[in-house]
């Protein structure tokens, strides 16, 4: 390859600082390397387009881990084969900049796989250059997924067999069949005619970008004397002859024409109206007078069928506490303690803070299934107060020294028409038999939590049912 | 400012974006999927981005290219997702970049279950990821604290340029309490060393490779005194009824709340216990616990965690064997109840 193609491109920095050592006036990359002719090409295509200013390269692992010594462009190193997941990171927080991920083929076939396929499915807006050079270069000529039949590395050191290793990966036939990328083209770095197409594909790559297209995507066929133990003209001619027999050039996918630019650009939300947007509390409620005694301190546990809005019911009574001015800590079954299918939470309401939110001895149990109630009965204090359902129930608890108040909660839920308002028939006996919640915050509450009104009318007349229930059983009592 | 109700999992979220955090890239897992759920839920109202990648190896760089742009960016994922983001962590450590990572530790060691364990504490305190590389690690105890700590992590993550990690566990993220948020973060720290995509920042390069020895040394140098600084500068704990205590119970995360209900019930006892708490396990509070154990008073440390025995070998560190450290934990997702924690330190004043 001639040395004229080497020279420097305005697009690389006037010295190489960042390279190590005395010279830095040349790349690090071997004599007929295919390396640093795509580079310059692509330090060209930047400077023409004039988006040199606004290009950010990411560097792979191989032997371009060191692009950035030369791109006079912002530049990241990456780890191996994650380079289009950078890419993808630098590209959602900086839409307008132009973002290449520049890949070999250990790099973006083999251990980057998935972030490739995944980058290119979702059209990341980005160029992506892949030097398939049949082997890993910078490791000491190792095996690569495109290494060909038969073709000797030192990890392959009897030719690579199909039995053992497959068949060289073609990644460009494998994102073309991907809906999203716009371009995917494969050309070599062989001679002066296939150097002329790879320009003109690495230009397209970045116009596409430039033109906010969408997904494009070169694979150069490169050479690498040293890996495959050539000359330099050797390594051109098997590129030519040898490798574009498993890898055909041409252009796999072209949609560019037709795409419509990408409205990439996101309108940030200015400071002040981002509580609204992330639904914090406005403070424009108002305050309520209630009266809750000094001394509640209120552990409950409520368990029952999934389905039965038993971790609901819980979420209600820690939102009433809450607006009591009370501690509350409301905790779902999780873990281990969801076996046996009963769902159940416990919730917490005190004026002294919190410690564990776990409840081990309730004072309040809310049963709607026999199982909750066989299981959690035992656990309660003495004197406190069992809620269970005696509509679905069909034991009773069997200690003296608690309050049994058992509400046939589903069936007056469905004399309401809706099985579902079971849990808040419940509210209501719990709201008049309990010093802990207050009628007023309850109903001034419910709204915010049934929102449509056909639900907040059933869940409303459920909520009378309950206290009227509630009247019923202090009577009896 | 006005309570709400709400998960820990959705209060860090809030938290993020409050302090200016416009990027979430994540992998659902549980029980960490509903920090995903509400950043994808909030994230594009305030203009920002949420990515669901195709794994945590590929959203933990998605936010080491992020991150290097200057924008406050955050993943999130449990134990297993953790250890697979662990290679990016140690990139984003030797890269210097800032970048909040959330674990809500669940049960392991492999697939394990999904109930709440604290056996991530080697993997996020002592490293986890190659190299010599330190995060910083907030443990929060509290729906509160989710989301404080979260934004406290952003700061620190900015401050220092090191990945910050917010280390929860099963319960607190799906515990709900109230929360008071406060306000959105108005002025962000100025960042040079950025890439920006303009002219000025090109010589900037975001890179944690170093291919002399005598640099390599140098940059890792540089960052030990830098987890020196963070040492002196931001030690968070909390103490309970430890003044007059003789034995000093040491719990982070949701064990500080059950232990510190343990400790009302052995005070009603009359044993004089009291609890410190690590909120920062990154630097970790070591010379509280050197204090405490000079005490003469003091006779005994008592840790508790949801593992093998993981923070307490970094107590038996610093108190060096003036005082016997006794060690109980729980694995698999199973807690200890109060009563299990009374009855323990009961048998340790025995033994000892
Ligand atoms: C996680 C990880 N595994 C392995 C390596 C070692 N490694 C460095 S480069 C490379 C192969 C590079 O080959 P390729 O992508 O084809 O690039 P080339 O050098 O051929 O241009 C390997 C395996 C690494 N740096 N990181
Ligand atoms: S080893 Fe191969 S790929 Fe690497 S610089 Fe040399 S010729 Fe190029
Ligand atoms: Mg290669």
């Amino acid at each position: 390859m001639s040395t004229k193609i080497l020279s420097k491109s305005q697009g690389f920095y006037d010295l190489y600082e960042r390279r190590p050592g005395s010279d830095q006036e040349t790349t690090h990359y071997c004599p007929g390397c295919g390396h640093g002719i795509l580079h310059k090409m692509i330090a060209e295509a930047l400077m023409d387009f004039g988006v040199n200013d606004n290009s950010i390269i990411i560097s792979p692992v191989g032997c371009s881990v060191f692009a950035y010594y030369y791109f006079a462009a912002g530049n990241f190193q990456a780890a191996h084969g994650r380079a289009p997941a950078v890419a993808t990171g630098v590209k959602r927080a900086l839409p307008e900049s132009i973002v290449i991920s520049y890949q070999g083929d250990g790099d973006l076939a083999a251990i980057g796989g998935n972030e490739i396929l995944h980058a290119a499915n979702r059209g990341e807006a980005i160029s992506v250059f892949f030097v398939n050079n049949a082997i890993y270069g910078m490791t000491g000529g190792q095996m690569a997924p495109t290494t060909l039949i038969g073709q000797k590395t030192t990890t392959t050191p009897y030719g690579r067999t199909v039995a053992n290793e497959g068949y060289p990966i073609r990644m460009t036939e494998l994102i073309s069949q991907l809906q999203a990328p716009v371009y995917v083209e494969r050309t070599m770095m062989a001679d002066t005619k296939s150097i002329n197409t790879t320009r003109k594909a690495v230009r397209k790559a970045i116009k596409n970008q430039v033109e906010k297209k969408g997904f494009s995507f070169v694979e150069v066929l490169s050479t690498c004397p040293t890996g495959w133990k050539v000359t330099a003209p050797q390594a051109e001619e098997w590129v030519k002859t040898t490798m574009t027999q498993h890898f055909p050039l041409g252009v796999f996918k072209d949609i560019s024409g037709d795409a419509e630019p990408l409205n990439l650009t996101k309108d940030q939300l200015p400071a002040e109206r981002i509580p609204k947007a992330i639904s914090l509390p406005l403070g424009d409620k108002e305050k309520l007078v209630y009266k809750i005694p000094e001394t509640v301190s209120e552990e409950i546990k409520i368990s029952g069928f999934g389905g039965q809005g038993v971790l609901s019911l819980g979420v209600w009574l820690s939102e009433f506490g809450m607006r009591e001015d009370l501690n509350v800590s409301w905790i779902p079954s999780y873990g281990p303690e969801m076996r046996g299918g009963t769902a159940h939470c416990h919730v917490k309401l005190s004026h002294r803070p919190i410690g564990s939110p776990l409840v081990a001895q309730p004072t309040v149990l809310v049963a709607t299934n026999r199982p909750s109630l066989e299981k959690f009965e035992q656990e309660v204090v003495a004197g406190g107060k069992i809620f269970w359902d005696n509509s679905l129930i069909d034991i009773s608890p069997s200690r003296s020294d608690i309050v049994s108040l058992p509400v046939p909660a589903t069936e007056i839920a469905n004399q309401l028409g809706n099985t579902k308002a079971a849990n808040v028939v419940m509210l209501g006996v719990i709201t008049a038999v309990s010093d802990f919640l207050d009628e007023n915050i309850v109903r001034r509450t419910l709204p915010e939590i049934f929102k449509k009104k056909h639900l907040l009318d059933l869940n409303m007349q459920a909520f009378n049912k309950g206290l009227e229930f509630a009247a019923s059983l202090k009577q009896m009592t | 400012m006005e309570r709400q109700l709400i998960k820990g999992n959705e209060a860090i979220v809030k938290g993020a974006i409050l302090a200016g955090c416009r990027a979430y890239f994540g992998y659902p897992i549980t029980p960490a999927s509903e920090i995903a759920q509400a950043a994808a839920l909030y994230m594009p109202l305030v203009g920002g981005t949420f990515l669901q990648a195709e794994s945590e190896v590929a959203a933990i760089n998605m936010v080491y290219g992020a991150s290097g742009t200057g924008q406050r960016v955050m993943t999130a994922s449990s134990s297993p997702g953790i250890s697979l983001k662990q290679e990016g962590i140690s990139y984003i450590a030797g890269a210097e970049l800032p970048g909040v990572i959330v674990d809500v530790m669940r049960g392991g060691p492999g697939l394990g279950n999904i109930a709440p364990e604290q056996g991530d504490y080697h993997q996020i305190v002592k490293g986890g990821g190659h190299g010599n590389y330190k995060n910083i690690v907030l443990a929060p105890n509290s729906a509160q604290e989710m989301c404080d700590l979260t934004m406290l992590a952003f700061e620190l993550a900015d401050k220092y340029r090191n990945p910050a990690v917010v280390l929860a566990d099963g319960f607190i993220g799906q515990m709900m309490e109230p929360v008071v948020f406060p306000d959105p973060v108005k002025e962000l720290p100025e960042k040079k060393w950025a890439i920006k995509g303009i002219p000025e920042d090109k010589d900037n390069l975001i890179s944690s490779i170093e291919l002399d020895p005598d640099d390599l040394e140098r940059h890792n140098r540089k960052l030990q005194q830098k987890y020196e600084i963070i040492g002196k500068n931001e030690v968070r704990f909390q103490e309970y009824e430890t003044e007059d205590a003789e034995i000093i119970l040491v719990a982070f995360g949701i064990v500080s709340r059950l232990v510190q209900s343990a400790v009302d019930t052995l005070r009603e006892d009359g044993v004089k216990v009291g609890m410190l708490r690590p909120i920062t396990l990154m630097p970790f509070p070591g010379h509280v616990l050197e204090k405490l154990a000079a005490e003469e008073r003091v006779k005994l440390f008592s840790v508790f965690e949801l593992n093998n025995g993981q923070m307490v070998e970094d107590v038996r560190l610093v108190v060096n064997g003036d005082k016997p450290v006794k060690f109980y934990g729980r694995m698999g997702g199973n807690v200890p109840t109060i009563q299990e924690i009374v009855d323990q330190i009961k048998k340790q004043m025995r033994e000892i």
